[in-house]
């Protein structure tokens, strides 16, 4: 009960930031130069002024920007997100179509960010300014210097052109109809490649920031004692470093979720995943303002959600820190 | 109504050629008889809104609803119009009555019959009223009367020429279902997402983002096709990615030049593959320059043939385009047989000190720093090698003393910048020619459209002579007569010079060499595949 009241809290005072931002964008995508119509035409190869003015009528676009507006607030005060130009049908619908690839890329490419850069982040710490750390480090920042995009290729020209171990792209093998087992391989087949140029970037973050952690904790005060009183080498590293290194680490995994929902716009193109950075940048080419908004409503919700559980990790790593104050 | 000579012998001859040639009796000769079963898998690198061909004219719309929906005509290899679901028309004498025999025996995918009132509802309510370029071919239409089930008379109130209106419905006149389209909403129809036809492939399922399925259609009015048990669609908008999906076999087609340049000519070396022009001719396209006569400088013909001289086109070709592309002629493009004037040539080439030479004479000195004045230039994003020809542009102008601002937009901005707000002073992009001049490349020349229609003119250009010769032969009967008033228009164009034809470019394809009875008509991806097959 106490949890479901936190949450409401923070949902309502994320409210107002909500609002702003949803008619802030409205306003900005007023000032880019063509409405969803110029785009259609676009994409069609001409119209003529019959058919230009016919579908502006459809989309509403003949009405004032503020009467827009207005309109749009209203129905989102019903929680309706209204219909998408796009896809034709209501911006609910096209987003929890998208949802389970983007949880799943994100969810996947987060944890293997976060494992594996712990990980990486304590075997560099414990073996500070030796070779290990030296390789360790360089191989993040070679991670954190290569564009993702390059990654996704090099990746899908090796390990499915070359080899032919992954699939190319695709979020599960068209028509084959799998279900059960045969069904999770296949989509764990095609989400291999995806995941790792996704975490790739991130790892390298965790990787530097847990190795920094790492090294200021253990000169604390609280460790030496742990030392003095003969616990072994292992049970200091896991009891008492690691558990408030972490600390910083849960940090970046709330500011991060943010980022890894706009960084995945590369990734889902490359792979040709039907996630939500995907039909965000397609809404913005196309001007469909509807869309475009549902999917910022929606990541935003996601976001709130992800530093909420952050904030109830908090405490559970640290008793000092307690969610009601 | 009578026939002439000419058309009845141009639909007779149409209906022996498809009755007596079997379409796989040329497979036969190819590659031995045609194997049933297999799925196809197409690259599609754009997802459209809707997939329904009488109210949407692309290449991306056809690409997918071709094989479900069918057209009234088709075109052959030659490019010549086939019977589909018209089987044969006649025009009266004064070109105002079109009259079409339809199909017997051909059923909707839901199973009622196709009859001559699916014909008159969708001419009159998506082709005449929503269609783009339809609405302009066919506003003079009046009305569609149905003597009986299988015949429909098109009544116009001015001549139109048999030949356009033809060629035409190969792209616009696909037939959707009355019954499903009737008294509803028809922008928001869900059979537009979910496409009901006759064709020899039933539309299953539409996967948002990511795939398109269509099955068999058991029930095809051509007996014993088609051949493939399923055609998939997967959705793959990043180029470099498509191409490693034809790598891997993922898939087997990628049409209409949607991979990078690079890879095109990387894949034609490749022996599993085949990369070809073939099977596309019926859409041609130029990277074109736009001038805007607003601006003083621009409106002199004098800068505007020097920035023409000033640039070289074949280089361009050669070292940019894989050698893709043909110094264009005007706006009829060399591989139109049927329009392209014989007279045709490149009406102002490469020559860098007469475009000096004629800049100087139109009191445009070299000022401060060799700077003769700037020009604002807007690249309309179609392709690739937009931004390229963009750059070779201003490059190439800076030789002759014109600078040359390049301002980046996206497609839809860069489209309102130039036919909304005309706030450029040159453009670069795309023009595509599609069979007739009248479909879309007269539209593009013709003044009076209101402001906001992309690629029509709003050059702030104008020319009485062209306007007449335009309307004319829009409405000129005789073929003969026609091609003699086209050529007018292009030798008008070019001594004018409001846009400049650049290049001349094919639609290329990539295409599996598994693929059989492929490019085999001359708008091949766009047209029904009920032929099609492949090897195992």
């Amino acid at each position: 009960m106490r949890l479901l009241t936190l949450a409401g809290r923070r949902l309502l005072a994320a409210l107002p930031a909500l609002l702003i931002i949803l008619a802030g964008l409205f306003l900005l995508l007023q000032l880019a130069p063509g409405d969803t119509v110029d785009a259609l035409v676009a994409q069609v190869g001409g119209g003529d002024p019959t058919m230009i003015e016919e579908l502006r009528r459809h989309y509403a676009l003949d009405q004032s920007t503020s009467a827009r507006l207005a309109d749009y607030l209203w129905r989102l005060v019903h929680l309706d997100l209204g219909h998408s130009a796009i896809y034709g049908k209501p911006v609910i619908d096209v987003i929890v179509e998208r949802l389970p690839a983007t949880l799943l890329l994100m969810g996947s490419a987060l944890s293997f960010a976060f494992a594996a850069g712990m990980v990486l982040g304590i075997l560099a710490a414990r073996r500070v300014n030796r070779w290990p750390d030296t390789l360790i480090s360089t191989l993040g920042l070679v991670f954190y210097a290569t564009p993702s995009f390059w990654f996704g290729l090099m990746g899908m020209f090796f390990f499915a052109v070359y080899l032919g171990w992954l699939p190319a792209g695709g979020f599960g093998t068209i028509g084959g109809g799998l279900q059960g087992w045969a069904l999770f391989v296949d989509t764990l087949r095609h989400l291999v490649l995806p995941t790792l140029t996704l975490a790739l970037i991130f790892l390298a973050i965790y990787l530097r920031i847990m190795r920094a952690s790492m090294l200021e904790v253990s000169t604390l005060d609280f460790v030496r004692t742990a030392r003095a009183k003969g616990l072994a080498e292992g049970a200091v590293v896991v009891r008492h470093v690691l558990r408030n290194a972490l600390l910083p680490m849960v940090t970046l995994i709330g500011l991060q979720a943010g980022t890894m929902l706009g960084g995945s716009v590369v990734v889902e193109s490359v792979f040709a995943l039907p996630g939500l950075g995907r039909l965000a940048y397609e809404s913005v080419m196309q001007r469909d303002l509807n869309t475009l908004l549902g999917v910022v409503f929606v990541s935003a919700l996601l976001v709130i959600f992800i530093n909420f559980v952050v904030d109830l990790l908090y405490a559970k790593l640290d008793p000092r820190i307690s969610g009601e104050h | 109504m009578k026939l002439t000579r000419r058309e009845l012998l141009l639909s007779s001859g149409a209906l022996a050629a498809s009755a007596f040639f079997p379409p796989f009796a040329h497979a036969r000769a190819e590659a031995g008889a045609p194997r049933k079963g297999g799925v196809l898998n197409v690259h599609l690198a754009s997802e459209q809104r809707i997939l329904n061909p009488s109210l949407r004219a692309s290449t991306g719309v056809y690409i997918v609803t071709s094989k479900i929906i069918e057209s009234l005509v088709d075109l052959d290899a030659d490019g010549k119009i086939v019977a589909q679901l018209a089987t044969a028309w006649e025009s009266s004498k004064d070109g105002k009555t079109i009259t079409f025999k339809l199909r017997e025996g051909v059923k909707w995918h839901d199973g009622k019959p196709f009859t001559a009132a699916d014909v008159q509802y969708n001419a009159l309510e998506l082709w005449k009223k929503h269609l783009n370029f339809s609405t302009g071919l066919q506003q003079n239409l009046e009305a569609v009367d149905t003597p009986d089930a299988h015949t429909a008379v098109f009544r116009y109130s001015r001549p139109i020429p048999l030949d356009l209106l033809l060629r035409a419905l190969a792209d616009l006149g696909y037939v959707v279902p009355r019954h499903v389209f009737e008294g509803t909403n028809v922008l928001e129809n869900p059979a537009n997402t979910a496409p009901i036809g006759t064709g020899p492939y039933r539309f299953v399922q539409y996967e948002r983002g990511q795939y398109i399925i269509a099955e068999r259609n058991p029930d095809y009015w051509r007996k014993d096709q088609p051949y493939l048990d399923r055609i998939v669609w997967r959705i793959i908008t990043d180029r470099s990615a498509a191409t490693a999906a034809l790598e891997t076999g993922q898939v087997q087609l990628s049409a209409y030049s949607q991979l990078a340049l690079a890879d095109l000519d990387r894949l034609s070396k490749n022996p599993d593959f085949e990369v070809t022009a073939k099977g596309l001719e019926a859409n041609q396209f130029n990277n074109t320059l736009e001038f805007n006569f607003r601006r003083k400088e621009i409106a002199d013909i004098r800068v505007r043939r020097a920035i023409a001289h000033a640039i070289n086109i074949p280089f361009f070709i050669e070292n940019f385009l894989y050698g893709q592309g043909r110094p264009g002629t005007g706006p009829i493009p060399s591989t139109s047989t049927a329009f392209y004037p014989k007279d045709a040539k490149v009406a102002y080439p490469f020559d860098k000190a007469r475009a000096e030479a004629l800049l100087d004479e139109a009191g445009y000195r070299r000022g401060a720093g060799g700077v003769r004045f700037t020009l604002k230039l807007v690249p309309i994003q179609n392709g690739e090698d937009v931004p390229l020809f963009a750059t070779f542009i201003q490059q190439s102008l800076a030789a002759v003393g014109i600078r040359v601002e390049i301002t980046n937009f996206d497609y839809a901005a860069s489209l309102a910048a130039v036919y909304k707000e005309h706030n450029f002073d040159i453009a670069t992009g795309w023009h595509q020619y599609r069979g007739d001049p009248a479909v879309s490349t007269t539209v593009w020349l013709h003044s009076g459209s209101p402001a906001g229609s992309p690629w029509t003119n709003q050059y702030g250009w104008k020319s009485e002579k062209v306007d007449t010769l335009i309307e004319d032969a829009a409405s000129e009967i005789d073929p003969a007569k026609r091609r003699e008033l086209y050529a007018e228009v292009v030798r008008e164009i070019d001594e004018q010079f409001p846009i400049w034809f650049a290049i001349e470019r094919d639609f290329y394809s990539v295409v599996s060499k598994k693929v059989h009875n492929g490019h085999n008509t001359a708008r091949w991806p766009s047209s029904s595949w009920h032929d099609t097959w492949l090897t195992a």
